[in-house]
C-alpha cells in the first residue's frame, strides 16, 4: 500500500487533483482575475493529465539516436505541446475579454452585477461615464 | 460526367444570376435563362439513353468509407422531371421577367430561383440517397428563401418558416429512414437498393424504415395531416407558386414514392400508409378547394388534393397505377403551372385575388379566359384534355383494386366525391372569375398582360391539348420511359386512348362532371354550411400550439438553468461533469487500481510535489491578493516544466518554460488595470460548499490520472517512431509529428492561435482603461521607468536571445525545440526590449504592424501544403533531402522546416500583437505622459 502510494504515478495523481481543485474553487469567485487564474489552473491540470496518458517514462526522449534504449510515447508530447501554446491564446483571450468588460461595465464582477462592488479600489469601479 | 454539371450549372448560376443585377434590372432575367438552358443542352446528350433501355450512373468518389459519392444517375423518371423542372423553370423565368414589379429586386429572385433549380435536379438525379437527402434539404433551404421573397410582408415570413419547419422535420425523418435502409442492402446507391426490394421488404425493421421516409414523402408533397404549410406557402409570388408549388417542390415527395416504389411498395403497411395518406388528402383538398375565396388558395388545395391522387395511386402499388401515376404528374404539372400563371396574370391586373370581387373578367381579358378555361377544363377531367386520360385511369385503377378487395364500393365511391369536387371548384375558378356580374371594386381596371406573359401560358395550355387529344402521339413514349424508370421493368399494356367503349371509369367520370356541375349550381347552402365548419378542422391551429408548447418549454429549461450567472452555470457545469464521471465509473464496475508496474519516486519527485501541491493551494489561499498570488503561479509553471524534463519531455519543458515567462509578462500588464485586490464577498457556507465542490473535482481527477496511469495501454506511437526518420526525415519525433504527420492539425492551431491573437487585437482597439496613478498601497509609481542598466543589458542580450531562437529553430526537426519553442523565444526577446526601453523606443527601431507577420505565417504554412498537392501527394506531405555545407556539414534541407516557418512567425506575431498591444494601452493609460501618436492604431 504504501509502495504505491510512494510511486510516481501516485504523485503525478496528486497533483493533477489538486490543480484541478485549485482551478475548480478560484473558477466559482465572483471576480473576473481570480477566474482567469483558476482557469490557467485547470488547463496545467488538464494539460499534464493529456501528457501522463502515454503513461511515465524515465529518461528516453522520443529523439531518435542509435543509443536508445526506448522512446517514450511522442504522440501525447505532441499534442500537448500544441495544447499549451492554445491554452496561452485561450488565457490571453479571456483575461483581455475580462479588461473589456470592466472597460464596458465599469465592474469585474464576472455577471457584471454592479451591487457586489463593496471593496473601495483605487480605479473608481463604477465609472458609468467610460462605457463604449 | 454531364449529368453532375447539369446539377452544378444551376448552383453557379444563381450566384452569377444574382451578381449581374447590379448592371440592370433585367440582366438576371437573362442569365437565369441562359442558365436553365445551358444545364438543358448539357443534359441533351444523355437523353437518348433511357429511351434505349439505359441507366446511366455517373461516379466520382467523395467519403467512400461513408458510402458517400457524387452519384448521379439518368434513367426515365430521373429524364421526366428533369425535363419538367428545366422546361417549366425556363417558362417560369420568363414569365417572372414580367410578373415581378419595379421594385422588386431581380437578382435576388433569380438567384434564388436556380438555387431551388439545381437542389430539385439533385434531387432527381442523385444515385446516392445520403446524396439525394442533400440536395432535398436544400430544396426546403431555397423554397423558403423563395415564399419569404418579399422579406417586409409577414405573411410570406410566417408561411416561409412553416414550410421550413414541416418540410425540415420531414427531411430529418427522412435521412432516419435512408440510414436504415442503407444498413439493410449495404449500400447507399440506389441500385442496389432497387434491385433488393424483397430483401428490403422482409427486414424486421421495415416499418419503421417505412414510416419515416414516408415522413419525408408527405411533408414534401403536403399529404394529410402535414398539408396545411401549403396553402400558407402561397404568400410567396406567384411564379415561385407555379414552379414550386405545382410542378416541382411538391412533386419531389411523390417523386421519392415512384422512385423507391420497386423497394418499398407490395407490403400492406405500403398500402394502408400511402393509401390512407392519399385519400384522405384527395377528399380534403378537393373540400377546402371549392370554398377558399382567394384564387390562389383554390389552386393550393386543388393542388393537394391532385397530390393525395397521385400517392393514391402509388399506395394502389399495381404497375398500372403506378403508369397512371406518372402520367398524372406529368398532366398536373402543366394545368397546375398553368392555371397558377393565370392566376398570377389576373393578380398582377386586378390588384387582388378575392374572387367575391373578381368577376365578369371575360369582357376585360378574353385571351387570357380562354388559357384558363382549357387549363381548368383539364384540371376538372374534361374529355379532350390532358386531365382525363390520367383521371379516367385513376377511376379504373380504384375499380380493380375494389374488385379484389372487400368494401368494393367504398374506394371507388370515395374517388367519385372528389371528383365531383374537383369539377366543382374548376368550374368555380372558371365562371367567378370571368362570368358572375362586374367586377367589385377593384384597385385597377384590368386589361390583357403584355404579350410575352402569356407566352408560357400559352405553350403549356397546347401541351394540355395537345396531350389530351393525341396522347398516343405525344407523351406516350416519354411515358412509357419514365414508367420503366419507376417500376425498374418494362411497364404494363397500356391504351392511352380517348374513346374505351361504355366502362365503370367513363360512367365515374360522368357521374363527377353532372356531379360538379349540381354541386356548383346549388353552392349557395353550401358555402353557408361551410363557413359554419369552418375552423373545425384547422391543422394550422394544431401546428401553432405545438410551435407555442415547444417555445414555452424551450424558454423553460432555458430560465431553469440560465440565471444569467457564470457561478451558477460553471457549478452546474461541474457537478454535471462530476455525476457523469461517477455513473460512468461505478457503472463499469472496474477496479480503481490497473495492474501495470508502478515506478517508485525518488526524493526529489517527492520534494517537487509537495512544493508544486503548497504552492497551488498557496495560489487559492492568497488569490484575493492578486498580484502576490500571481507572482507564486509563476512558480507552478516552472515546476511543471520540471515534470516534462523528468518524463522524457524535453519539448514540452522548453515550451511550458516560455509560455510561462509569457503568460505571466501577460497577465501582469493586465493586472495593472484590474483591481488589485479581489473583495471578500463569498458567505462562509458558500466558500465551504465551493471547496466541497473542487474538492470532489480533484479527487475525480486524481482518481482518474491514477486509474489511467495503473493500467498498461496500447499506442499507436511505435508507427510514428519507426517513420519518423525514413518518412519525415528528422530524429525529434514530436516535431516531426507536428510538422509532418498531423501536420493539418498543426495548420489549425496555428490558424486558432491566429484568431485569438487578432480577436483580442479588435477587442483592445478602442478600450481605454485608466490606470492607477499609485500602486496598491498608495505608493507613487516609481517614474524612472526604464533603468539604464537593464535597457543597456537587454539591448546587448537581443542578438543573443534571437541567435538561440535561430538555433532552437534549426535543430528543431532532430533534437528538441522548433517552430513553437523558438517563436516563444524570439517573442519573449522582443518583449524584454518593450519592458526594458519602453514602447516609444521600441517602435522606433522595429514595425509594429504584426498583422502581416501572422499572414505570412499562415500562408507559408498553407502553401507549403499546397505545394505538396502539386507534386501529387497528399496535403501537406514534406520532402526532404541532406545537403552537405562545407563548415556547418552535413545539413538536411526538408520541407517540413519551411512548414515550420510559418508555425515560427505566427506564435511570434500572434503572441507580440496581444503583448504589445496591451503594452500600448499601458502607455497610453500613463497619467501625465503624452499619448504617442498613433500608438492606438498600431
Amino acid at each position: 500500500m504504501l509502495e504505491s502510494l510512494l510511486s510516481m504515478e501516485a504523485l503525478i495523481a496528486l497533483i493533477i487533483g489538486v490543480l484541478t481543485a485549485s482551478g475548480v474553487y478560484l473558477a466559482l469567485r465572483a471576480r473576473t482575475f481570480p477566474v482567469v487564474i483558476g482557469l490557467t489552473l485547470l488547463s496545467y491540470a488538464v494539460n499534464l493529465f493529456l501528457f501522463v496518458t502515454g503513461r511515465l517514462t524515465v529518461g528516453l526522449p522520443p529523439v531518435i539516436s542509435d543509443q536508445a534504449a526506448g522512446y517514450a510515447d511522442p504522440l501525447p508530447q505532441a499534442l500537448v505541446l500544441t495544447a499549451i501554446v492554445i491554452s496561452f491564446g485561450m488565457t490571453a483571450f479571456i483575461i483581455m475579454l475580462s479588461l473589456k468588460a470592466r472597460a464596458e461595465l465599469g465592474t469585474d464582477q464576472v455577471d457584471g452585477r454592479l451591487d457586489g462592488d463593496v471593496a473601495p479600489d483605487e480605479h473608481g469601479a463604477g465609472r458609468g461615464g467610460e462605457r463604449g | 460526367m454531364n449529368l453532375l454539371f447539369v446539377v452544378l450549372i444551376p448552383f453557379i448560376g444563381a450566384g452569377l444570376a444574382a451578381w449581374v443585377s447590379r448592371f440592370g434590372r433585367l440582366q438576371s432575367a437573362w442569365v437565369a435563362g441562359g442558365v436553365a438552358l445551358a444545364a438543358l443542352i448539357v443534359l441533351a446528350p444523355s437523353v437518348t439513353a433511357p429511351f434505349l433501355g439505359e441507366t446511366l450512373v455517373q461516379r466520382i468518389p467523395w467519403i467512400p468509407a461513408l458510402g458517400l459519392d457524387l452519384a448521379f444517375r439518368l434513367d426515365g423518371l430521373g429524364l421526366l422531371f428533369a425535363l419538367m423542372i428545366l422546361g417549366i423553370g425556363l417558362l417560369i423565368i420568363l414569365y417572372a421577367r414580367y410578373y415581378l414589379a419595379e421594385r422588386d429586386c431581380m437578382g435576388r429572385f433569380y438567384g434564388y430561383l436556380l438555387l431551388f433549380m439545381g437542389s430539385m435536379l439533385g434531387i432527381v438525379l442523385s444515385e446516392n440517397l445520403i446524396l439525394l437527402l442533400m440536395f432535398w434539404e436544400l430544396t426546403s433551404l431555397s423554397s423558403f428563401l423563395l415564399i419569404s421573397y418579399w422579406q417586409h410582408r409577414e405573411d410570406a415570413r410566417t408561411g416561409a418558416r412553416m414550410a421550413l419547419a414541416v418540410t425540415g422535420l420531414g427531411g430529418l425523418a427522412m435521412l432516419g429512414g435512408f440510414v436504415l435502409l442503407g444498413e439493410m442492402v449495404g449500400s447507399y446507391d440506389l441500385s442496389v437498393v432497387l434491385a433488393n426490394g424483397d430483401l428490403i421488404r422482409s427486414d424486421p425493421l421495415y416499418t419503421p424504415m417505412l414510416v419515416l421516409i414516408l415522413l419525408g414523402a408527405f411533408t414534401k408533397s403536403a399529404q394529410f395531416p402535414f398539408h396545411f404549410w401549403l396553402p400558407h406557402a402561397m404568400a410567396a409570388p406567384t411564379p415561385v407558386s407555379a414552379y414550386l408549388h405545382s410542378a416541382t417542390l411538391v412533386k419531389a415527395g411523390v417523386f421519392l414514392l415512384a422512385r423507391l416504389f420497386p423497394a418499398l411498395s407490395g407490403t400492406t403497411e405500403w398500402s394502408v400508409l400511402v393509401m390512407g395518406a392519399g385519400l384522405s388528402t384527395l377528399l380534403i383538398g378537393a373540400y377546402f378547394a371549392l370554398f377558399k375565396h382567394d384564387l390562389k388558395g383554390l389552386l393550393a388545395y386543388s393542388t393537394i388534393s391532385h397530390l393525395g391522387l397521385i400517392t393514391l395511386l402509388f399506395g394502389i402499388g399495381t404497375p398500372l397505377a403506378a403508369v397512371a401515376g406518372v402520367f398524372h404528374i406529368i398532366n398536373h404539372a402543366t394545368f397546375k403551372a398553368s392555371l397558377f400563371m393565370a392566376a398570377g396574370i389576373i393578380d398582377h391586373e386586378c390588384g387582388t385575388r378575392d374572387m367575391r370581387r373578381i368577376n365578369g373578367l371575360w369582357r376585360y381579358m378574353p385571351y387570357t379566359g380562354t388559357l384558363a378555361m382549357v387549363a381548368a377544363a383539364a384540371m376538372a377531367g374534361v374529355p379532350l384534355f390532358n386531365g382525363f386520360l390520367s383521371k379516367e385511369m385513376f377511376f379504373g385503377e380504384t375499380v380493380t383494386f375494389s374488385a379484389n378487395h372487400s368494401w368494393e364500393w367504398l374506394l371507388p365511391g370515395a374517388v367519385v366525391v372528389a371528383g365531383i369536387f374537383a369539377v366543382a371548384y374548376s368550374l368555380r375558378f372558371i365562371h367567378d372569375v370571368f362570368f358572375n356580374g362586374d367586377p367589385v371594386d377593384l384597385p385597377k381596371t384590368p386589361h390583357e398582360p403584355p404579350r410575352w406573359m402569356k407566352v408560357p401560358v400559352e405553350i403549356l395550355v397546347a401541351i394540355c391539348l395537345l396531350v389530351g387529344i393525341l396522347p398516343a402521339f405525344t407523351v406516350a413514349p416519354l411515358l412509357t420511359v419514365a414508367a420503366t424508370g419507376v417500376l425498374q421493368s418494362a411497364p404494363p399494356d397500356y391504351d392511352l386512348a380517348i374513346w374505351h367503349g361504355v366502362n365503370a371509369a367513363l360512367i365515374m367520370s360522368v357521374i363527377a362532371l353532372v356531379g360538379g356541375i349540381l354541386i356548383y349550381a346549388g353552392r349557395r347552402p353550401l358555402f353557408k354550411l361551410a363557413t359554419r365548419l369552418e375552423g373545425l378542422l384547422d391543422a394550422k391551429a394544431v401546428f401553432d400550439w405545438i410551435l407555442k408548447g415547444l417555445l414555452a418549454l424551450a424558454g423553460a429549461v432555458t430560465r431553469t438553468l440560465d440565471s444569467g450567472s457564470l457561478q451558477r452555470m460553471l457549478l452546474v457545469f461541474i457537478l454535471c461533469a462530476l455525476t457523469l464521471g461517477t455513473i460512468g465509473f461505478l457503472g463499469g464496475g472496474a477496479p480503481l487500481t490497473g495492474d501495470r508496474a508502478l515506478l517508485p519516486a525518488d526524493a526529489v519527485s517527492l520534494l517537487v510535489t509537495i512544493a508544486l501541491i503548497t504552492v497551488a493551494l498557496w495560489t487559492v489561499i492568497l488569490h484575493r491578493r492578486r498580484l502576490t498570488a500571481l507572482i507564486v503561479m509563476g512558480a507552478l509553471g516552472l515546476l511543471i516544466s520540471l515534470i516534462f524534463v523528468k518524463f522524457s519531455a524535453p519539448d514540452l519543458a522548453l515550451t511550458q518554460l516560455s509560455v510561462e515567462v509569457v503568460t505571466i509578462v501577460l497577465l501582469l500588464l493586465a493586472l495593472y488595470f484590474l483591481p488589485q485586490y479581489s473583495p471578500a464577498e463569498s458567505s462562509w457556507p458558500r466558500r465551504i460548499r465551493d471547496i466541497g465542490v473542487a474538492g470532489l473535482a480533484g479527487g475525480g481527477a486524481a482518481a482518474l490520472t491514477w486509474s489511467v496511469l495503473t493500467r498498461p495501454y496500447e499506442s499507436i506511437a511505435d508507427y510514428f517512431l519507426e517513420n519518423s526518420v525514413p518518412g519525415g526525415g528528422g530524429g525529434n519525433v514530436v516535431n516531426v509529428i507536428l510538422v509532418d504527420f498531423r501536420g493539418f492539425d498543426t495548420l489549425g492551431e496555428i490558424s486558432v492561435l491566429a484568431l485569438a491573437g487578432l480577436g483580442i487585437y479588435a477587442m483592445l482597439r478602442d478600450l481605454r482603461l485608466p490606470g492607477p496613478a499609485c500602486d496598491a498601497r498608495g505608493r507613487p509609481w516609481n517614474w524612472d521607468m526604464h533603468p539604464t542598466i537593464m535597457a543597456a543589458l537587454t539591448r546587448l542580450l537581443l542578438p543573443l536571445a534571437l541567435l538561440v531562437s535561430a538555433f532552437i529553430f534549426l535543430r528543431g526537426h532532430n533534437l528538441p525545440g522548433g517552430g513553437f519553442i523558438a517563436g516563444l523565444v524570439t517573442a519573449i526577446a522582443l518583449i524584454m526590449q518593450y519592458l526594458a526601453n519602453g514602447v516609444e523606443w521600441t517602435h522606433n527601431r522595429m514595425t509594429s504592424n504584426l498583422h502581416p507577420v501572422i499572414g505570412a505565417g499562415l500562408l507559408i504554412g498553407l502553401l507549403t501544403g499546397l505545394a505538396s498537392l502539386v507534386f501529387g501527394y497528399p496535403f501537406l506531405t514534406s520532402a526532404f533531402t541532406h545537403v552537405h555545407w562545407p563548415v556547418v556539414g552535413d545539413f538536411e534541407l526538408a520541407s517540413a522546416i519551411a512548414f515550420d516557418l510559418g508555425v515560427y512567425l505566427v506564435v511570434v506575431g500572434a503572441t507580440l500583437l496581444i503583448l504589445v498591444h496591451l503594452g500600448l494601452m499601458h502607455h497610453a493609460s500613463h497619467p501625465g505622459e503624452p499619448e504617442p501618436s498613433g500608438a492606438n492604431h498600431a
